[in-house]
């Protein structure tokens, strides 16, 4: 094991947690990342503003946490260009077409026991394992 | 903007600063980190199999106590998602996302905290990720414009 962080993943974990459980009881919704952005492909009435903010929030908390640690160094996308946008176009149809992603199927589905999110989960995860391993 | 909407809104921006923290702190911001957690043949580190146990033990504790009321605080009913089912819509997604998520190290909440730094690669990564929900729906609407909306494919969201 390299690298192993309990602390900061079990704390980051809990916010995370945390976070989607506040958004269900303040406004009754799945904190689901891809299905929150979704929903503005397109915009309707009504339903814009939460997404937005929820979206804008994201930045902002990670800004607001590494001004706070002190933390100037951004974390590195090293992949090229190229394969970012691929990885990308990926990621956006696939959570549509799957219906969630890691916080949608990964952490709200499954603390609901669906197990249509763990056959989601089981599948992503097993994508992703065997794509690094492919392409590393 | 009706007073429901900017309660819904100032409410949905405070839980997207909570779990972007968590992202941070947790550090799924960080490819390096989730790219070593998928690496399961090579020096794997479990961390990120910590978060997710960590922020589903918190959210299974509470989103019981939470769906006990009959509506949450700022709106009239919970939208969950009703479905159930298993088809090959959710396998293929599933498993589209989960190469790119492999290709890159990012998911859609770390590649949007991401957008504060104003990256090229991450303000790329997003635009890519829009592009591609945005041909998944019109895929949904049969490839042209529609008059009415087509069903989500994250129902009840």
């Amino acid at each position: 094991m390299s690298d192993f962080t309990p602390y900061s993943a079990l704390l980051g974990g809990a916010l995370i947690g945390a976070a989607a459980s506040l958004l269900l009881l303040l406004n009754g919704r799945i904190a689901g990342i891809s299905g929150i952005l979704g929903g503005l492909i397109p915009p309707a009435a009504g339903e814009t503003a939460w997404r937005l903010a929820f979206l804008l929030g994201l930045p902002l908390g990670m800004l607001a946490l590494d001004l706070g640690r002190g933390v100037t160094a951004v974390p590195e996308i090293d992949t090229s260009m190229a394969t970012t946008v691929v990885g990308g176009l990926l990621v956006g149809y696939g959570t549509s077409l799957g219906g969630g992603c890691t916080s949608g199927h990964g952490v709200c589905g499954l603390a609901r026991l669906s197990l249509r999110s763990l056959v989601a989960v089981m599948t992503f995860m097993l994508a992703a394992m065997v794509t690094v391993y492919v392409w590393r | 903007m009706s007073g429901a909407d900017a309660r819904k809104a100032l409410a949905a921006l405070v839980c997207g600063v909570v779990f972007g923290a968590g992202l941070t702190v947790s550090q799924m911001v960080n490819p390096d980190k989730v790219i070593a957690f998928l690496d399961v043949t090579g020096a794997w580190d479990p961390s990120l199999a910590l978060v997710m146990a960590s922020a589903l033990t918190v959210a299974g504790l509470t989103q019981r106590l939470v769906t006990r009321r009959s509506a949450p605080i700022f709106d009239t009913s919970f939208r969950l998602t009703s479905r159930r089912d298993i088809d090959r819509h959710l396998l293929v997604g599933s498993a589209l996302f989960g190469m790119g998520w492999g290709l890159v190290g990012l998911c859609p909440g770390p590649a949007l905290a991401l957008l504060g730094y104003l990256d090229a690669k991450a303000v790329a990564f997003v635009a890519a990720m829009v592009a591609g929900a945005a041909f998944h729906r019109f895929q949904l609407r049969g490839g042209r414009a529609a008059t009415t909306e087509p069903a989500s494919p994250h129902s009840g969201q």
